[in-house]
């Protein structure tokens, strides 16, 4: 397991980590692609996986196996409380009052969706207005698209200035008497702005708005402490906090989820049923129709415990560091534009452009070299159009990432500058 | 890279035929949100063959080099013969390997011409 320690590392570079005894935790860090040492820089998409997430799933499809919160027998029972030992770190780890304000989902896509059709069918009507940004990722545009289409509130977007930081002046303006709901991420996944998360929920409130907080860039790589936080609901995924794919979080006030209508109904999400109707269970169950992904949340349990053990607080640090010294570099490369805020407004990526070549270009001449980065909209299709660009490519970083990764990335953009330019 | 093979970083950087023409028969216009890519073709027709061809967009080096490639090869051919053209046809001229995620950047163009050659209209 590494250790926190304070003290500078000659070889990490990072102030915060020791990085070196990180990386040896990440056995797909050793790999080689295209013959070269891997350089992962696309963690907003997914992140790597340690030794300890994958051993957790292992162990408990190898010992323990079975269906949870059903059988009596020993098996079920174990897998049972693993299962919501799991449910208990992260609400631990996330600063929710209980257990119960955790539901599990898929994903983070999968929250949005659900509190679009439970709450948002059962509280938003013709006439009323949600608000969300021009930032926010497909999944907090489109389950409110669809269900503006079906029910026909209106839905307004605080848009985004030049530097990629919210233009909050005619917030006022735009949380109305009749906005219900006020959408928006802490971190964007383009642009990496953090966002002013207590500003804007104080203002949603003042207008009875209900927050829903995009969380999938930020739980990971800093402390979140969501009760603090005062906003409603929050989403986040497993996959980009070390966890597996599969299992992601829908975190609610229990006011709020007690009152909210069943979702998808099945087995396990009911207290008892009738040929005549049922009665849904109590949270966070209420909303966990079928079996669920087992595994993954206790994957998800060991990976909120090794984020823990590491330090939430040195992971930020050492990703803004990162992330400081990469936008120091990058524009070495000539014709890159680096898109968003200062270093200091932002979380540990960065997108850019280049004038030789096209996003996927940029892409695939990294990934020969063995560096992976994202290339596309990066399901932020709107953000790309308000910066008249189809595309952009991004470098993001998690806790294992080096200063040495960035310069083979700038190495990797002269290259491909070298190829396309005129 | 084999991706990035010279002819293809050629017609990347000089690509034939872009721009437009004064009088086209027909034009359509396509893209693929995905990567971003977009193309704008258009096509001089007289007599059932193509007689010229343009065309303007954005995209990346492969999206723009079948463009290209494929732009020399279509003029002179009759509309019923490229209406028989498939995806083979592209990456024959492309000459390199495109693997699954690069095919829909290979195939831009193409998708493009069949579109305007057979007469669709753009959300068809």
């Amino acid at each position: 397991m590494p250790t926190t320690t304070m003290t500078q590392s000659t070889k990490s570079q990072s102030p915060t980590l020791d990085i070196a005894a990180i990386r040896a935790d990440f056995p797909i860090l050793q790999r080689r692609v295209h013959g070269l040492p891997l350089v992962y820089l696309d963690n907003a998409a997914s992140s790597q996986k340690p030794h300890a997430v994958i051993q957790a799933m292992s162990r408990y499809y190898e010992q323990t196996n079975a269906n949870v919160h059903r059988g009596v027998h020993t098996l079920s029972e174990e897998a049972t409380a693993q299962y919501e030992g799991a449910r208990a770190k992260v609400s631990n780890f996330i600063g929710a009052c209980c257990p119960k304000e955790v539901i599990w989902t898929r994903n983070a896509t999968e929250a949005i969706n659900l509190v679009a059709y439970t709450w948002g069918r059962a509280n938003l009507k013709r006439g009323d207005r949600v608000l969300l940004t021009e930032m926010e990722h497909h999944s907090n545009i489109v389950p409110w698209q669809i269900l503006s289409a079906e029910i026909g509130f209106e839905i307004d977007y605080v848009r985004v200035a030049d530097d990629g930081t919210l233009i909050l002046d005619d917030l006022s303006k735009l949380l109305t008497p009749r906005t219900k709901l006020f959408g928006f991420t802490y971190m964007s996944n383009v642009v990496g702005t953090l966002n002013p998360v207590q500003l804007l929920t104080e203002a949603a409130h003042r207008v009875g708005a209900v927050v829903m907080l995009d969380a999938c860039q930020a739980v990971p790589h800093m402390p979140v402490h969501l009760q603090a936080l005062d906003v409603d609901f929050a989403a986040f995924s497993g996959h980009k906090m070390l966890g597996p794919t599969g299992i992601g979080v829908l975190w609610g006030r229990r006011e709020l989820l007690n009152a909210m209508p069943p979702w998808m109904g099945g087995g396990d999400m009911i207290r008892e049923v009738h040929l005549s109707g049922f009665k849904p269970s109590e949270l966070p169950w209420k909303f966990e129709a079928g079996t669920p992904a087992i595994a993954e949340a206790i994957g998800l349990g060991a990976a909120v415990d090794y984020l823990s053990q590491v330090g939430m607080e040195a992971i930020h640090q050492a990703e803004r560091d990162l992330v400081s010294y990469a936008m120091q570099r990058l524009p070495e490369v000539t014709g890159l534009k680096i898109l968003g805020p200062a270093a200091e407004k932002r979380g540990g990526l960065v997108s850019f452009t280049l004038d030789a070549a096209h996003p996927h270009d940029i892409a695939a001449v990294l990934d020969n070299l063995g560096i992976a980065v994202r290339a596309g909209h990066h399901c932020a299709q709107p953000l790309h159009e308000r910066y008249r660009i189809p595309a952009s490519a991004r470098a993001s970083f998690y806790l294992y990432n080096t200063r040495e990764e960035v310069d083979l990335l700038v190495k990797g953009l002269q290259k491909v500058v070298e190829m396309f330019s005129f | 890279m084999d991706l990035y093979a010279e002819e293809i970083l050629d017609h990347y950087k000089h690509p034939r035929h872009y721009g437009h023409l004064e009088t086209p028969t027909l034009t359509f216009h396509d893209r693929n949100p995905l990567c971003g890519d977009e193309i704008e073709l258009e096509l001089k027709i007289e007599d059932g063959k193509v007689t010229d061809m343009a065309f303007t967009g954005h995209g990346c080096a492969v999206s723009r080099a079948a463009a290209s490639m494929m732009s020399e090869e279509i003029i002179g051919k009759s509309l019923e013969e490229l209406r028989g053209w498939d995806k083979k046809d592209i990456i024959d001229l492309l000459g390199i390997e495109v693997g699954p995620v690069r095919l829909k950047c290979a195939l831009l163009p193409l998708k493009a011409m069949k579109a305007a050659v057979w007469g669709l209209a753009e959300d068809e």
